[in-house]
C-alpha cells in the first residue's frame, strides 16, 4: 500500500461545499475536466477565428454580417482588414497550439487518467496541480483580452519572430499592448505546464500501485509520461525566452533587436541584439512542442486500438522504444524550421539528417498500428473509427514531412501552404482525432454516461472526409507556390488558385458545422446519456476496474493490485465470451 | 506487456479473493522526486539563458564590462552558510535551525537587492548594456527561485507546528532544493564573473 | 462499417494521388540554372514517399475491410512473423530512402547555398523594408556607396541611407524598385533588411531566402529565361505583408546593358 503512506489521510477526505468540490478542487479528476472544458472553449474560439479567415480568403470583399459590431477597427463594414487578418491568424495559431493541443490531450486527459491508470488516489502534488490549471486559465484570459484592450491582438504569428514582435507599437497595430499580452500569456502558460509536468512525472515514478511495474503501464500513461519529460525541457526554455522578449518590449533591452532598425521612419533605440537568437530559442521549444501535441495522441491510439481490435498491440516494446526515440530526436531537429533563416547553410544539412531519421520511428509506429488491425475482430465504434482515421491522417501528414525535411526542397516549399497542409494534418487533425477518440472512449468513465453512437458516427464521417477536403488541397496550393500568412490573393500569380481557395473554404465551413454534432452529443450525453456500466468497452486498464465515474479517491479506498500488463486481448477460447484479462480485478461489483 | 504470462482471463464480475502476494516496493518519496525533477527543469532554464548570453555576447559591440558589486560575495557566503545550517537541521530534524535558514535566506535576498541598488547607483540599468541586462535577469530569476525555496521552508515549518509526526520527507525535499539553490547560484556567479 | 471505411480511404487516396500525378496544380516552369536539380529531387521524393503513402493507406483500408468483428467466433490472428521482421523491414526501407535523399539532396542544397558566387556575377544589393523591396546597382564606378541607417528616409527616397554628399561612390548608385537582370548571367544578391524579417521568394527561380535585420545575407542564382516574374515576401513582416511584392525582369544581355545605361544617365 505504497501510496497510502505517502498520501496523508488529511488530504483525502472528500471536500465539502460547491467551491471546493467543483472550482478550487484538488481532485485530479475535476482538474482534468476543467482543463478539458477550457480546451473546449478555446477550440470553439480558435475555430470561429479560422472560419473568419477562410471566409475572407475566399471572398475578400464580402462583408461578414455582425463582424463590424464586434470589431469596429479590425473589420469596419464587416470586411476584415489585412492587419486584422494577421491578428486573427496569430490568435488562432496560439490558441490552438497552446490552449487546445497542449491542454486537451496532455493536461486534460492526462490529468484525469494518468493517476487512475497507475492506480493512484491522486497526483503527487494536488495543490500544485490545481495551481497549474488556474495559471493556465489566467494565461488564456490574458491572451484573449488582447481582443479588447489596446489596438487589438498581435499580428506576428504564433512564432512571434523578433524583431517584429520585439519592437513595440511602431511595428504595427497590435504590436503594442497586444503583443505584450501575448508574451505574458505564454510565459504564464509555460509556468503552468512546468508545474503540471512535474506532477505527471512524479506521479508516474512514485505513486504506482502494487504490481504496476513500468512495463505494465498502459501506452497512454507511457505517452503522457514521455510527453511531460519533453515538456519539462521545452517549456523551461520557452519561458526565459519569453521573459527576454518582454524585457525587449517594455524595458528597452536589446536581446533580439539589432542596431540600426528604422521602423515607421523612426530609428529604433536598440543595438546589438540577435533576431536569430529568438528563432533558435523558439524552435528549440517549438519542435518538441509539436510532439507534446501529438505524443499523447500516439499513446491514446495505442491504448484504444487494441480494445476495439480485440487484439494486443503489435510490438508493445517497440512502440515504447519508438516514443522514447521520437522524444529524444525531437530535441535535435529544431533547425529544420530555419533552413532559410540566414543561419549557416551547412547546419541545414546537419539538421536535416535527424529530421529524416525521425521518420523511421514514425513509420514504425504507424506500421505497428496497421499491423495490430491485421487479423483483428474490429468493433467499429466511434472511438475505433477515430483511431483508424488518426492513422490515415497521420500518414498523410507525415509523408509531407519527407519533403520539408530536405533543405533543397524546402527552398521551394518553405513559407507556402504546403507547410500549412503538413502541420495541420500531423498536428492539427491527427491530434484532434486523438482527442475525439479519447473523448468518445472515456466519456462514459468521466461522466458516467454513454455518448450517442449514431451521432458519433455522423460526426466521424463528416469530419474525416471534411479534413481531407480542407487540408489535402493545401499541398497543391503549396506546390503551385501559394505563400502562407497572406490575407488576400488578388491581382497576381496567385489569382488562378482562388477557386481552390473557395473550395477549401466551403469544405472548412462544412467540417466546422459538423463539429456542432459533436458539441451537441457531448453536452447532451453529459446530462442525458444512458447510464454507463463500469467497463462498457471490455477494456483492461485500471480505469475500467472502478466505477463510472470513479469515486473521489478513484478506487473507494481499495487500491487495485495489478497482475498483468494492459495488452491482454484476444485470449481465451475465442468463442463468444470473455476474451480479455483485466490488469486488476474489479474493485467493486459492476453495475451489469 | 505480452511477455507477462497470461493467467486465465478474469471476468470483471464479482469481487475476487485476496490478490497474490506482490513484492513490497521500496517506499517512494514523491517530494524528493519532485524536487529532483524541478532541479532538472530549472537547470534547463538557466542553461537556455546561458546560451542566450553566449550568443548575444559574441555578437555585441555594445557589451559593457563592469565590476560585480562586492556584496555578492558576502551574499554567497550567507547562502552557503544557510545551506549548512539547513543540513544540520535536516539531520537533527530541528525546527529552530530551519528558522535560522529562513532568516539567512531572507538576508540573502535583501543582499541581492542591495547589489542591484549599487549597480543602479553606478548608472547601470537593465537596458544600459546586454551585460547589465543579463546580470539583472540571472539574479532576479535566481532570487525568485530562492523565494520559492523560502516558501517551501515556511511550509515545512507550518507542518512542524501541526500535530503529528515531524515532516521528515518534506524537510528532506526542501533541503535538497535549498542546496540546489547554492549550486545554481555558484554557477551563475562564475558565469557572471567570467563574462560581465 | 469497415467496408465503408475502406472505400472512403481508397477513394481519398486515389483522388489525392491522381491530382498529384496529373500535375493539376504544380510548380510553375523553372527559369533558373539550378532549379532542375531541385525539381528532380522533388519528383523523386514524390515517387518514393508517394509509394509509402499509397501502400500504407491501402493496407489500412484492406485490413479494415477484412477484419471486422463478424461474430463468427473466429480467433484473432497475430501479424505474420510478429513485430520484428516488419520493424526491420521498415527501418531498412525508410533508412535507405532517407539515405539516398540526404546524399543527393545535400548536394543539391550545397550547389545553391554553399558555393561561392561566380566571380563574374553581377552584384546587386537588396534592401527589404515594410512593405517593399529596393534594388541597388553599383553604377558606372562599379562600387557601392556605404549605407547609414540613420539617413534612411522614405520621403526623399533615400531607401538605403546613402550619403551622396560626402560619399563619392554612392553618387552613381542606381536604386530601383524592380529587379532587372540579364539572361544567363550569374547574379549575386546581398540581402539586408531595414526593419524586420522579410524573405525573397521567386517560385519560378526556385529560390527563397530570409532577410534578417542586422545580417547581410548573400544569395546567388542565374536566370535562364527572359520574362517578368513576381518576387514575394514569405516572412511575416507586418500588416502589409500580403502586399509586399516586386517584379523581377529578366532581359537579354543587350537589352539589359541598354537599360543600365539609361538608368545611369538619369542619376
Ligand atoms: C514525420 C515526421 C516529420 C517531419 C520529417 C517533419 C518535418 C517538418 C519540417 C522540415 C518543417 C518545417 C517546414 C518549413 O517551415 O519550411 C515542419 C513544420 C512543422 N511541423 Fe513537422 N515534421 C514531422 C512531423 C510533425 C509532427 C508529428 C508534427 C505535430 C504534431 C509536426 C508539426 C509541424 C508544425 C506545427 C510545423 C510548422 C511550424 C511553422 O512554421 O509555423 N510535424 N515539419
Ligand atoms: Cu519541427
Ligand atoms: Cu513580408
Amino acid at each position: 500500500m505504497t501510496h497510502a503512506t505517502v498520501a496523508g489521510a488529511h488530504r483525502h477526505a472528500p471536500p465539502q461545499g460547491f467551491l471546493r468540490k467543483h472550482v478550487f478542487s484538488l481532485d485530479h479528476k475535476v482538474i482534468g475536466k476543467q482543463y478539458l472544458d477550457l480546451a473546449l472553449v478555446a477550440v470553439c474560439t480558435g475555430m470561429i477565428l479560422s472560419w473568419l479567415m477562410r471566409f475572407h480568403l475566399a471572398w475578400p470583399e464580402t462583408p461578414i454580417p455582425g463582424l463590424a459590431k464586434l470589431s469596429p477597427n479590425g473589420a469596419a463594414g464587416g470586411v476584415i482588414t489585412p492587419e486584422y487578418y494577421l491578428s486573427l491568424m496569430t490568435m488562432h495559431g496560439t490558441i490552438m497550439v497552446f490552449f487546445v493541443l497542449t491542454t486537451a490531450p496532455f493536461a486534460g486527459f492526462g490529468n484525469y487518467f494518468l493517476p487512475i491508470q497507475v492506480g493512484a488516489e491522486d497526483m503527487a502534488f494536488p495543490r500544485i496541480n490545481m495551481m497549474s490549471f488556474w495559471v493556465t486559465l489566467v494565461a488564456f484570459l490574458v491572451l484573449i483580452s488582447a481582443f479588447v484592450v489596446g489596438d487589438g491582438p498581435p499580428l506576428s504569428g504564433w512564432t512571434a519572430y523578433a524583431p517584429l514582435s520585439a519592437v513595440g507599437k511602431d511595428a504595427g497595430p497590435g504590436q503594442g499592448v497586444g503583443q505584450t499580452l501575448w508574451a505574458v500569456s505564454i510565459t504564464l502558460f509555460c509556468v503552468a505546464q512546468l508545474l503540471g509536468a512535474l506532477n505527471f512525472v512524479t506521479t508516474t515514478l512514485d505513486l504506482r500501485t502494487k504490481g504496476m511495474s513500468l512495463a505494465r503501464m498502459p501506452y497512454s500513461t507511457w505517452a503522457w509520461f514521455i510527453t511531460s519529460v519533453i515538456g519539462l525541457i521545452a517549456f523551461a526554455v520557452l519561458m526565459p525566452a519569453c521573459i527576454l522578449l518582454i524585457l525587449d518590449r517594455v524595458a528597452g533591452t536589446s536581446f533580439f533587436i539589432p542596431a540600426g532598425l528604422v521602423i515607421s521612419d523612426r530609428l529604433q533605440p536598440h543595438a546589438g541584439g540577435s533576431p536569430l537568437l529568438w528563432q533558435h530559442l523558439f524552435w528549440f521549444f517549438g519542435h518538441p512542442e509539436v510532439y507534446i501535441a501529438i505524443l499523447p495522441g500516439f499513446g491514446i491510439i495505442s491504448h484504444i486500438l487494441p480494445v476495439f481490435a480485440r487484439k494486443p498491440l503489435l510490438g508493445p516494446r517497440v512502440m515504447i522504444a519508438c516514443l522514447v526515440a521520437i522524444a529524444f530526436l525531437s530535441y535535435t531537429v529544431w533547425g529544420h524550421h530555419m533552413f532559410l533563416s540566414g543561419m549557416n547553410p551547412f547546419s541545414a544539412t546537419l539538421f536535416s539528417v535527424p529530421t529524416l531519421v525521425i521518420t523511421i520511428p514514425a513509420t514504425i509506429v504507424t506500421l505497428l498500428w496497421i499491423g495490430t488491425i491485421y487479423g483483428a475482430r474490429l468493433r467499429f465504434t466511434t472511438p475505433a473509427l477515430f483511431c483508424l482515421g488518426f492513422v490515415s491522417v497521420f500518414v498523410s501528414g507525415g509523408i509531407s514531412g519527407f519533403f520539408l525535411a530536405q533543405p533543397s526542397i524546402d527552398t521551394y516549399l518553405h513559407g507556402t501552404y504546403f507547410v500549412v497542409g503538413h502541420f495541420h494534418f500531423v498536428m492539427g487533425v491527427a491530434a484532434m482525432f486523438g482527442i475525439f477518440a479519447a473523448t468518445y472512449f472515456w466519456a462514459p468513465k468521466m461522466f458516467g454516461r454513454m455518448m450517442n453512437e449514431t451521432l458519433g458516427k455522423w460526426h466521424f464521417w463528416l469530419t474525416f472526409i471534411g479534413v481531407y477536403c480542407v487540408f489535402m488541397p493545401m499541398h497543391y496550393l503549396g506546390l503551385a507556390g501559394n505563400v502562407r500568412r497572406y490575407s488576400a490573393f488578388t491581382d497576381d500569380y496567385l489569382k488562378p488558385l482562388i477557386p481552390l481557395h473557395r473550395f477549401i473554404t466551403v469544405a472548412a465551413l462544412f467540417t466546422g458545422a459538423a463539429q456542432l454534432i459533436f458539441l451537441f452529443n457531448l453536452i447532451r450525453s453529459r446530462f442525458r446519456g444512458p447510464q454507463a456500466p463500469d467497463n462498457p468497452w471490455e477494456a483492461t486498464s485500471l480505469e475500467w476496474s472502478t466505477t463510472s465515474p470513479p469515486p473521489f479517491d478513484n478506487f473507494g479506498g481499495r487500491p487495485p493490485v495489478v497482475e498483468r500488463g494492459p495488452n491482454e486481448y484476444g485470449i481465451g477460447s475465442g468463442a463468444r465470451g470473455v476474451d480479455y484479462g483485466m490488469q486488476a480485478a474489479a474493485a467493486r461489483v459492476s453495475a451489469r | 506487456m505480452t511477455t507477462v504470462a497470461s493467467p486465465p482471463a478474469q471476468p470483471p464480475g464479482p469481487p475476487t479473493p485476496a490478490a497474490p502476494p506482490v513484492v513490497e516496493q521500496p517506499r517512494p518519496r514523491p517530494a524528493q522526486t519532485g524536487v529532483w525533477i524541478a532541479i532538472a527543469a530549472i537547470s534547463m532554464t538557466f542553461a537556455a539563458l546561458t546560451s542566450a548570453m553566449v550568443v548575444r555576447g559574441s555578437a555585441a559591440a555594445d557589451w559593457r564590462h563592469f565590476r560585480l558589486p562586492p556584496i555578492l560575495y558576502l551574499n554567497t557566503a550567507l547562502l552557503l552558510a544557510s545551506s549548512a545550517v539547513l543540513e544540520a537541521g535536516r539531520r537533527r530534524v530541528a525546527a529552530h535551525l530551519v528558522w535560522v535558514t529562513l532568516g539567512l535566506g531572507l538576508v540573502f535576498v535583501v543582499g541581492q537587492v542591495v547589489a542591484w541598488r549599487q549597480l543602479v547607483a553606478q548608472g547601470l540599468f537593465l537596458a544600459t548594456s546586454p551585460s547589465s541586462a543579463f546580470f539583472y535577469v540571472f539574479t532576479a530569476l535566481h532570487g525568485l527561485h530562492v523565494l520559492g525555496g523560502l516558501g517551501g521552508l515556511g511550509y515545512v515549518l507550518r507542518r512542524f507546528d501541526a500535530a503529528g509526526p515531524a515532516p521528515v520527507p518534506a524537510l528532506g525535499a526542501a533541503a535538497l532544493y535549498w542546496h540546489f539553490m547554492d549550486v545554481l547560484w555558484l554557477c551563475v556567479l562564475v558565469l557572471l564573473v567570467l563574462r560581465v | 462499417m469497415g467496408k465503408l471505411f475502406a472505400v472512403v480511404v481508397t477513394i481519398i487516396t486515389v483522388v489525392s494521388t491522381a491530382i498529384f500525378i496529373a500535375h493539376t496544380w504544380w510548380l510553375p516552369p523553372d527559369i533558373s540554372a539550378h532549379g532542375h536539380a531541385i525539381d528532380r529531387q522533388l519528383s523523386e521524393t514524390m515517387i518514393s514517399s508517394g509509394v509509402l503513402f499509397v501502400l500504407s493507406q491501402l493496407a489500412l483500408a484492406l485490413f479494415a475491410w477484412r477484419f471486422g468483428d463478424r461474430e463468427d467466433g473466429r480467433r484473432v490472428k497475430p501479424f505474420p512473423g510478429g513485430a520484428t521482421p516488419m520493424v526491420v523491414f521498415a527501418a531498412v526501407l525508410v533508412g535507405a530512402e532517407i539515405l539516398t535523399l540526404t546524399l543527393v539532396g545535400a548536394k543539391v542544397w550545397a550547389g545553391v547555398f554553399q558555393t561561392p558566387p561566380d566571380p563574374n556575377s553581377l552584384q546587386i544589393d537588396v534592401q527589404a523594408e515594410q512593405f517593399a523591396f529596393y534594388f541597388r546597382y553599383p553604377g558606372p564606378d562599379g562600387r557601392f556607396g556605404a549605407t547609414h541607417p540613420e539617413l534612411i528616409n522614405e520621403a526623399s527616397e533615400n531607401f538605403f541611407g546613402l550619403d551622396p554628399a560626402r560619399d563619392t561612390s554612392a553618387r552613381d548608385d542606381i536604386v530601383v524598385p524592380t529587379l532587372t537582370i540579364p539572361l544567363n548571367r550569374p547574379i549575386a544578391l546581398t540581402l539586408r533588411a531595414k526593419d524586420v524579417n522579410h524573405a525573397f521568394y521567386v517560385p519560378e527561380l526556385r529560390i527563397q531566402q530570409d532577410f534578417v535585420p542586422g545580417l547581410t545575407i548573400p544569395l546567388h542564382f542565374t536566370a535562364t529565361q527572359t520574362g517578368r516574374y513576381e518576387i514575394v515576401c514569405t516572412q511575416l513582416c507586418g500588416l502589409g505583408h500580403y502586399n509586399m511584392r516586386a517584379y523581377i525582369e529578366v532581359l537579354p544581355q543587350a537589352q539589359f546593358d541598354q537599360w543600365l545605361k539609361d538608368k545611369a544617365a538619369q542619376q
